[in-house]
């Protein structure tokens, strides 16, 4: 085992930047482990994660990560009440069954959670979808309509709104382009709305 | 008729604990003797220890032959050096379980009473639980404060659940492998025809058999034969024998006319060679009995409450003996609590016994688990 921790996708570094040393934190999707190999080493928390992929499961727990096959939408009922300082979902939320149910879980078994999402209000999706009248295609939603697993689009001000109607505070967001680095919009979130790629949020509890 | 077969010992590695042991039934052993075998070196502070638990069938000799059966250690595949369970990082102690009949106290071992027969029919039903205190008395006695790990699958993996329970702080990581938090009434179903099998044969004498001087043979061999079929899939069995004909010289109802009968015939009656029948009954009870709910109120979470050991769950997709569901559901028990647990299914299409052959992602699976484990309980 390699203690120096290694270097890791720009998104993943920054979630990472928004968790604190030493806490308890768990990854929702957390594909190969990546980032609760990072946060370990870096940062010594208690990270595990949770991936619906046997494959990224096996892959992660043969590297010693302690990672349970299970899905979001099901398996967050089973921890109890404020098990951890953070709950992540990244690039997620908008492939589960029941996004406000999933964000309803996170907060009640972690006292924040950090949620990233492709933003549905992009100009260029948009654009795509004023001038051709088709369900939008770019990098970042490369799927057609009808195999695409991203079941609940949303836009940023979407999520800011459901945050105020559930009573979850916003304690930090940006938005970020399509490779995780971050986007200057942080001022506006009409701007954000309209020109980031990703929108990544730490919220907690009212 | 004056020879004793059952009790003709092979002297098997083991050490007597004169204090005896108090049993979940209530009663209690005068004294208790558990044979073990260890293999690599136990480290200064005592640290790398890591304790295999036993299958039903399965016994001490974990990864050196059998001495009284001459065949290899059920589970080389897995522990040895350069090994999943590395005997050149780990010390690896093998135990044959109480109840047991590979020299660990149980019905073959001498009655009490000092009559010099067995205790037979007569040893008191044990539980998992009275098998892991007997483990830890072994435990104790080779100086180990805390086990790195308890490994096993199937009935070991029982046994690691209970170990678990019941001495959280002296198990650093635990893997229970293809196992169940209780035996279902399906898996006691089975048990209870190959029981029933044993007590019909004329040569059980109602358990007494040794003082006859014979053994329930025809009737352990068709325990084990029933028991065998539930630790296969029914693609391993198709892939293996289909409908090959082994005899198609004439037709009749009884005898291995079908590959697959002379397979199971032969399962069987190996079996007896090495198992003794009071044993197997002793044990297969054991197993019935486990219900780690039952003895929290029904929650099962309870049993594992403010746990720090980290876990590992491990099930087979073919296993249809302890389905993926009985480990999902121990993981979401633990999940209660908010331990460490990872949690796999691996695809085999080998059934119950893939976890004592030669599968690949199994055994990467728990070398990386206890690699980083190693790293987290600074074993390095």
């Amino acid at each position: 085992m390699n203690a120096i921790p290694r270097k890791i996708r720009v998104d993943l570094a920054l979630i990472a930047e928004l968790v604190a040393p030493g806490t308890r934190v768990l990854d929702i999707g957390c594909a190969d482990g990546t980032l609760i190999d990072h946060l370990f080493r870096a940062k010594n928390c208690d990270a595990r994660g949770i991936e619906l992929d046997m494959r990224e499961v096996q892959r992660s727990v043969t590297h010693g990560l302690p990672v349970m096959q299970g899905d979001a939408d099901t398996e967050l009922v089973n921890y109890p009440d404020n098990a951890f300082d953070y709950v992540i979902l990244s690039r997620t939320l908008q492939a589960v069954e029941k996004p406000r149910e999933v964000l309803a879980q996170m907060l009640r078994i972690g006292t924040h959670a950090i949620v990233s999402f492709p933003n549905f209000g992009h100009w260029s999706l948009r654009l795509q979808l004023l001038t051709k009248g088709r369900m939008p295609m770019t990098a970042g939603w490369n799927r057609m309509w009808f195999e695409t697993p991203n079941i609940h689009p949303c836009t940023i001000s979407d999520f800011f709104a459901l945050c105020d109607q559930d009573n979850y505070i916003v304690e930090d967001w940006l938005a970020a382009d399509e490779q995780g680095a971050r986007a200057p919009w942080r001022r506006s979130r009409h701007l954000a709305n309209l020109f980031g790629e990703q929108g990544l949020f730490l919220l907690r509890k009212a | 008729m004056d020879q004793s077969p059952s009790l003709a010992e092979t002297q098997h590695q083991s050490v007597t604990f004169p204090g005896g042991l108090t049993l979940d039934c209530g009663r209690a052993l005068a004294t208790v003797t558990v044979a073990h075998r260890t293999y690599g070196t136990l480290n200064a502070d005592k640290s790398n220890a890591i304790l295999i638990c036993q299958p039903l069938t399965c016994d001490q000799y974990v990864a050196e032959p059998n001495p009284e059966t001459g065949k290899p250690g059920w589970w080389e595949l897995m522990v040895g050096p350069g090994k999943p369970v590395d005997t050149d990082r780990y010390f690896v102690i093998g135990t044959n379980v109480l109840g047991g009949c590979m020299g660990t106290t149980g019905p073959r071992s001498p009655h009490e009473d000092g009559s010099g027969q067995p205790w037979g029919t007569a040893f008191p039903q044990v539980t998992i639980q009275d098998m892991v205190r007997a483990q830890k008395l072994l435990i104790d006695h080779l100086g180990i404060t805390r086990l790195f790990a308890v490994v096993g699958g199937s009935m070991g993996g029982m046994q690691v659940l209970a170990w678990a329970a019941l001495y959280p702080a002296h198990v650093f990581a635990a893997v229970p492998v293809a196992t169940a938090s209780y035996h279902s009434a399906q898996n006691i179903a089975f048990h209870e025809i190959g029981r029933q099998a044993i007590a019909a044969d004329p040569y059980f004498y109602a358990g007494r058999y040794w003082s006859e001087g014979v053994r329930p043979e025809r009737g352990l061999a068709v325990a084990r034969m029933t028991a065998h079929i539930t630790y296969v899939s029914e693609e391993a069995l198709t892939r293996k024998f289909g409908r090959k004909l082994q005899n198609a010289e004439g037709l009749s109802a009884l005898g291995d006319q079908f590959a697959v009968e002379s397979y199971l015939q032969y399962q069987g009656s190996s079996f007896v060679q090495r198992f003794d029948a009071n044993a197997y009954l002793t044990i297969t009870r054991a197993m019935d009995l486990f219900d780690l709910a039952a003895d929290h109120a029904g929650v099962l979470s309870a049993a594992f409450r403010g746990t720090k050991t980290r876990f590992l769950l491990v099930s087979f997709s073919s296993d249809w003996l302890f389905p993926t569901a009985q480990s999902r559901a121990i993981a979401r028990a633990l999940n209660h609590v908010a331990a460490n647990v990872s949690f796999v299914e691996v695809q085999s299409d080998k059934g119950h016994d893939a976890f004592l052959l030669d599968e690949p992602d199994f055994h990467q699976t728990l070398r990386g688990f206890l690699a980083g484990c190693a790293e987290h309980a600074g074993l390095i």
